[in-house]
């Protein structure tokens, strides 16, 4: 069976959540092919096409692709689907958005948020913002699956994949691309940093959260985050929201200041691999799964780390 | 522009999930039960259509119909609902599992009946977290769709929605009708008040089964297992910042 990976990229550059996929990719199937959706995307295409293990890149290019809406998504992959025996996204905005179109054209059941894949058919996802874990198995003749790339390990480069262009979807289409507000970061991007920092409620204010979690977050190179309450509380964007309604990161460190560690913030991180808690609660459940818990106020404890780090020639 | 929203009875968002000890699924009996939160959400904003407020100049929804696919209980969820706001519903009588494929299928089948200008749904349920059954509406009908909502604008015949995207915002215009799904941002749902809690009482349920609307809800995937999560290995705490520095030195993430 051949299995097609639908590349997280930005028409400029190919994002490693594809790397990631093709590692889910490779447990179902040895022939994985990528699929780059875009517009001037070629630099893309070249990039997936150095993934090992890919045996082939198709490459569409249009203008109805420049932002990978859901329609033109679909009318693209749909047909493509009579050579594959699965289609795997990444569990991205764009990914989440166009996956269920494609699986509801295929008469297919979808298998959202996979963290593991058992077999070809046998997938494993979290279910009540993982406070449990399903294992299903899925007797469709195309699978079609919704995967979140920080449960896989990045396939590395050393491939050397042909690219095949395919057409792009001409329309015309019901929905249409009006404008977007894409926040320019100076930091690293929150899915994919190595470190994040993140701060809650006890921040109190925008202000004190720009003050304290930035600094912090630039000192260790991190990229920064905030649990759900101090996003609906307006102290944080909304894309910086950590947590199983948002996103889901697994750095290597990840540092949670004044977070409680409500179930739906640790379904966004509980997979980093050091976790740092600091919080005047001694209480507070994010100790429970925390590698460092600091019972301190942030007021006193984040001047002291940057510091410390300081001494350390950080 | 009649509107619909379908509301999905789930495990209410303030309980603890426990895994059945058979690992056959999760315990949900003599819990309560609770309208999906992004639910909610998607009956305050169609509720605001018809009455006036978010933006929305009263009368931009003529009508309000509320759906819920479910065992006989889920007729609850459609009161609540209607108490918000809702001026109709129809439950469709499933017991057991019915995955968004099928659920997809049952709400094409009253879409077609109903008409309807606008489809709001949440965009995911916080019990199977599948984020599936608003986009495969969509293509079911053929119909445009806008997911992860934080703004809908309906002007001259298109409705423009604001989406959450990673790294930002992004806003499309639909043409209608159309399928749009709600992210938390959307707006802050109302408390029902006791008044129209009663008021609700009298409005009219149709009952319906999937074999009325001619769809198969037979589930297409077999649960193997549910277990709980595994246990991170945490708790250990340290007494100062320059324990925690030597600390993260030592597992060499600084």
């Amino acid at each position: 069976m051949a299995v097609l990976v639908v590349a997280e990229h930005d028409n400029a550059s190919l994002k490693d959540a594809t790397h990631k996929v093709v590692t889910a990719a490779r447990a179902m199937s040895g022939d994985v092919d990528v699929l780059v959706a875009g517009e001037n995307a070629a630099a893309v295409a070249q990039a997936a096409a150095k993934i090992a293990g890919v045996r082939k890149v198709l490459h569409a290019d249009g203008a109805a692709l420049a932002k990978q809406m859901a329609e033109p998504l679909e009318a693209l992959i749909t047909p493509l689907m009579a050579n594959y025996d699965g289609v795997l996204f990444p569990a991205t905005t764009t990914g989440k958005n166009a996956a269920p179109r494609v699986a509801a054209k295929l008469d297919v059941m979808q298998v959202s948020g996979v963290i593991g894949v058992e077999s070809a058919d046998t997938f494993v996802r979290p279910i009540y913002a993982g406070n449990a874990i399903l294992t299903v198995k899925s007797a469709e003749a195309k699978k079609v699956l919704t995967v979140q790339p920080t449960a896989f390990k990045t396939a590395g480069d050393g491939g050397a994949a042909s690219v095949e262009q395919v057409a792009a979807p001409a329309g015309p289409f019901k929905s249409a691309f009006l404008s977007d507000e894409i926040v320019k970061l100076d930091r690293p991007e929150l899915t994919a940093a190595k470190r994040v920092v993140s701060g809650g409620r006890a921040m109190g204010s925008a202000d004190e959260f720009h003050r304290v979690i930035e600094p912090l977050a630039d000192k260790l190179g991190a990229a920064v985050g905030a649990s759900r309450a101090a996003v609906d509380a307006g102290y944080a964007p909304n894309d910086y929201q950590v947590g199983q309604t948002g996103k889901v990161v697994a750095p290597e460190l990840y540092v949670a200041i004044g977070i409680s560690g409500a179930i739906q913030h640790l379904a966004g991180m509980k997979d980093s691999k050091v976790i740092v808690a600091i919080n005047k609660d001694e209480e507070a459940p994010i100790f429970q799964i925390a590698d460092f818990g600091l019972v301190a106020d942030y007021k006193a404890a984040v001047p002291e780390l940057m510091a410390e780090l300081e001494k350390a020639g950080i | 522009m009649k509107v619909l929203v379908p509301v999905k009875r789930v495990l209410d968002y303030n309980l603890k999930v426990r895994v059945k000890a058979d690992g056959t699924g999760v315990d949900l009996s003599n819990l309560k039960m609770s309208m999906n939160p992004f639910d909610e959400i998607a009956v305050e904003e169609a509720v605001r259509m018809k009455e006036g407020g978010g933006g929305h100049p009263a009368g931009t929804a003529t009508e309000v119909v509320a759906i819920s696919i479910g065992p006989e209980q889920a007729q609850e969820t459609i009161r609540t609902a209607l108490a918000m706001g809702a001026d109709r519903g129809i439950l469709v009588k499933a017991e057991g599992e019915v995955e968004p494929l099928a659920v997809a299928k049952l709400l094409k089948a009253i879409v077609d009946a109903e008409q309807p200008g606008l489809v709001i749904l949440g965009k995911q349920a916080i019990d199977d977290d599948s984020n599936q059954v608003g986009q495969m509406l969509a293509a079911l009908l053929d119909w445009p769709q806008a997911t992860f909502a934080s703004k809908i604008v309906v002007a001259g015949g298109k409705i423009n929605v604001t989406r959450e995207i990673d790294g930002g915002l992004q806003t499309l215009s639909l043409e209608t009708p159309a399928i749009v799904t709600t992210d938390l941002r959307l707006n802050e749902p109302r408390y029902a008040s006791l008044p129209n809690i009663m008021k609700a009482k009298k409005k009219p349920i149709d009952a319906k089964t999937p074999a009325d609307l001619g769809v198969d809800v037979a589930p297409r995937l077999t649960v193997v297992k549910v277990a709980d999560p595994p246990k991170r290995q945490g708790g250990a705490k340290v007494k100062t910042v320059q324990d925690l520095v030597a600390g993260l030195k030592a597992a060499g993430v600084i």
